[in-house]
């Protein structure tokens, strides 16, 4: 696999910072002996640091009594892990099908003549990572670009620049959708 | 915290009177907001209708229902109105002031109805609009009726029923014989019969453990309904499979959702939890001796998930790479049990097939392809959305009748079918009934339900470029001929593409998908070659004008297409500042010019430009 994508998680993305083993192995107690353990104990560090610390992975092995051969393997098969911090905005580009014939690689081809990185790249700054999906099942709404969670629809290329600067403002984190489950 | 049902005459009064309880005649407004319809700006409508009905204290005299997706991709934001059916497109939140002061009075606001495209008339109900005059929505049609946050909707609306039947008759047997008669094919796409699927399951023994799967990968790009149908009424899975695993006697269900559908996972936990609360998975199921519970699983973005042996093993938390079958699952699955693997559409269907009973079921569609099929539309065509219509309704039904033909000026000339496993389809080929059969001998396969529609401009070297690059991204690497295949066939492509290819090179892409197509050990390999086996068969003259006059026609292909500006350019300088290499010149008033040395071919000109003055040739 050449490019790294994730799907829309809504998480914060903090910048690195100092692993807390506690943490790490209070997860791998929670989620470890669930079906998938190894993958949601993953998912749960990655939602925690917004990467897969290195300090983090070897916790890990330890604590489900896997070897770390195994637990990077299976961080590096699955394409939604990322082994390097990412920036405080994540730009998720869909290259779907759907998207792709109404124009998508022209979208991420804008997205990265803006920001000046690479699919997977983080600026300097650490404001942005850039990232691709292959369909996030909002095809009828493509091109669809995706930013910390907000959805921006039938995206077109000259839209590119108001997206960074409503991402730059923090407008597109979204409030908890959970708030809106305890209103029901 | 709910109250844990004891028996199943204790659900049933239940039903009784939350049925007894809802007053049909409470004008309702009825608020999709699945992920499509949340990305187009329904939380924003939710919350507009909240204030309105508290600061117009009409709490408990119209109703607010928020559900998952209708499908009616091309409305949204959407509002439908109950009792009567009125449906609203495209709403602003600005609008529902008007809108629950229209409900409240019993009017209807002929103003925001939506309008034939023909006759420009104004279409008032739901069930009125094209779009939905040929479906057939007995999985889909459910999703409005209900908030899938809340399984008294679904009680109410006659969910669980079946699963009480089949637990009141208690012959665990004539489970599996309904399936089976009821003639329902794998949704998943291979199309093999669930209820022989089921007899084997059953048939294993059953001391150390049996699982069943719900498959909510739905890896296609481009293919939406698995979502759809999670999203928006979760619990029509979680009964069909508690009806499996009753007719096969499984003791543990899993349900494999796709990490990139976060509402989905959210709203599957929920239904599982309500679930729980109310007896109906677990320990002593309604007070009956029966035994089943069901965990969720997230997936974390691997395509060669979705096959079978792919998706057990990343359920035990491993690399997913699929293995050699036999064993099957059925005989060797997670943690070496045996397992059933169905689609969410497939499950969907179970509580339909049990309800209606199986000869019932059996009459829609054609013999050999018995219920509906749920397609997502989408691509170049008018109405985007989602399709759900009796198998062997042709591809000219649903490309023009329901999705309206042509979003724009171009002429449709093909679809696309089955994701990267699939093929294109073309035009003149559109009378072809939809069913499995008729699909594979097409050189295409149903696949998960993806129906992408493609029109003059988009090109066919430039899509099987684009399934091939998934494929070969996407190929877990472990048979040689799929992990190099798919990598050579890549390049090919792309030479073609950039417009050095030779017809030489044709012959060897052909002669390589063969090879992979015969050699690869699993689904994802051997169906790798179809994208482009079916462009070659169909559409190889455009290949070829690639090759011999390094020529685009879909103007799509960047190595071989120049940018100009023609005469109808007022010189508005729109296209100038755009432009992110100073390649357009032009004084203001003048007709501008770009200087191709320069132009790096972004189409940005074109985007910009109000006056067409922006030629691809
Ligand atoms: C590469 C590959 C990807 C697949 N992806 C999916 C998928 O996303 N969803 C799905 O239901 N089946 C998928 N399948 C098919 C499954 O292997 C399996 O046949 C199916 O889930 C069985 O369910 P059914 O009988 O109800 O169709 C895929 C198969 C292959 C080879
Ligand atoms: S193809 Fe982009 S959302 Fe499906």
């Amino acid at each position: 696999m050449t490019q790294r994508a994730n799907g829309p998680d809504s998480r914060d993305i903090r910048p690195q910072q100092g692993v807390d083993t506690k943490d790490i192995r209070e997860i791998v107690a929670r989620r470890g002996d669930e079906r998938g353990g190894l993958i949601a104990v993953l998912q749960d560090i990655q939602a925690r640091y917004g990467y897969l610390p290195q300090e983090g992975l070897k916790e890990v092995a330890e604590g489900t009594g896997r070897s770390l051969v195994d637990v990077y393997g299976v961080a590096t098969f699955y394409r939604s892990f990322s082994l390097t911090p990412r920036g405080k905005h994540l730009i998720c580009v869909c290259l779907g099908t759907a998207c792709h014939v109404r124009g998508a690689p022209r979208i991420l081809e804008q997205f990265q003549r803006e920001l000046g990185v690479g699919v997977g790249g983080t600026t300097p700054d650490g404001e942005f990572t850039l990232e691709t999906v292959n369909c996030l099942g909002a095809c009828a709404l493509g091109p669809v670009v995706v930013v910390d969670g907000k959805y921006f629809s039938n995206v077109a290329m000259p839209g590119v620049k108001g997206i960074l600067r409503e991402a730059r403002s923090g407008s597109t984190r979204l409030k908890e959708p959970a708030a809106q489950a305890s209103a029901r | 915290m709910r109250e844990k049902l004891n028996s199943i005459d204790h659900f049933e009064a239940l039903q009784d009177r939350l049925v007894s309880e809802w007053d049909r005649d409470v004008p309702t407004i009825v608020i999709p907001a699945g992920t499509c319809g949340r990305a187009a700006g329904a939380d924003e409508l939710i919350h507009a209708t909240q204030q309105e009905i508290t600061s117009r204290k009409l709490d408990g005299r119209i109703r607010l229902r928020i559900t998952g997706c209708h499908g009616l991709c091309e409305m949204e934001p959407c509002v439908l109105i109950e009792p009567e059916g009125t449906i609203y497109p495209k709403i602003d939140p600005t609008e529902m002031a008007r809108i629950v002061e229209a409900v409240a009075r019993g009017e209807v606001l002929e103003d925001l109805l939506s309008q034939d495209p023909e006759t420009g008339a104004r279409i008032q109900k739901q069930k009125d609009l094209p779009f939905l005059k040929k479906q057939v929505r007995t999985i889909l049609g459910r999703n409005e009726m209900l908030d899938p946050m809340r399984i008294e909707d679904y009680v109410r609306s006659g969910g669980y029923s079946a699963m009480a039947k089949v637990l009141a008759r208690g012959a665990p047997a004539a489970v599996v014989e309904d399936v089976k008669a009821s003639g329902l094919r794998g949704r998943g796409g291979a199309g093999f019969p669930t209820g022989r699927k089921w007899e084997l399951l059953a048939k294993q023994p059953s001391d150390g453990g049996k699982f069943l799967v719900c498959n909510a990968d739905e890896g296609d790009p481009g293919a939406y309904m698995d979502r759809s149908v999670l999203e928006g009424n979760p619990h029509s899975i979680v009964e069909g499979m508690i009806i499996g695993a009753y007719g096969t006697g499984a003791t543990e269900g899993v349900i494999y959702v796709r990490n990139e559908y976060p509402l989905a996972v959210e709203h599957a936990d929920i239904a599982l939890q309500q679930a729980r609360e109310l007896g109906l998975l677990g320990e002593h199921i309604l007070g009956t001796d029966f035994c089943f519970d069901i965990s969720l699983v997230r997936g974390a973005g691997a395509f060669v998930c979705g096959e079978e042996t792919a998706l057990i093993r990343s359920i035990e938390g491993k690399i997913g790479e699929p293995r050699q079958r036999p064993p099957f699952p059925v005989e060797k699955g997670i943690d070496n049990k045996p397992t059933a693997i169905n689609n969410v559409e497939t499950w969907a269907n179970i509580p339909i097939i049990i309800a209606q009973g199986a000869q019932q079921f059996a009459e829609i569609g054609t013999a050999n392809n018995s219920g509906t099929k749920v397609f997502s539309l989408v691509g170049k065509i008018r109405n985007t959305g989602l399709v759900e219509v009796p198998m062997g309704t042709t591809i000219r039904e649903i490309v023009h009748d329901i999705g309206g033909g042509p979003a724009g000026n171009a002429r449709i000339k093909a679809v696309q079918t089955g994701g990267p496993s699939g093929g294109c389809i073309p035009a003149e080929m559109f009378d072809l009934p939809i069913d499995y059969d008729s699909l594979v001998e097409a050189g295409s396969i149903m696949g998960s339900g993806g129906m992408i529609v493609m029109d003059e401009d988009t090109c066919m070297v430039d899509v099987a470029r684009y399934f091939m690059n998934f494929l070969k991204d996407e190929s877990c690497g472990k048979c040689f001929t799929c992990r190099k295949g798919t990598q050579r066939m890549y390049e090919i492509l792309d030479d073609i593409a950039k417009g050095s290819g030779t017809l030489e090179q044709l012959d060897l892409l052909e002669e390589l998908a063969h090879v992979v197509k015969d050699t690869a050990m699993c689904g994802l390999g051997q169906t790798a070659p179809n994208p482009v086996l079916s462009t070659l068969r169909y559409f190889r003259d455009e290949y070829v004008e690639h090759i011999r006059k390094r020529r685009c026609p879909a103007g799509v292909c960047k190595e071989l297409i120049t940018y100009s500006i023609n005469e109808n350019c007022v010189g508005c300088q729109a296209c100038v500042r755009a432009c992110p290499v100073g390649a357009v010149k032009g004084r203001e008033k003048e007709q501008h010019s770009i200087d191709a040395e320069k132009c790096i071919k972004c189409g940005l000109c074109r985007n910009v430009c109000k006056f067409e003055a922006v030629d691809v040739t």
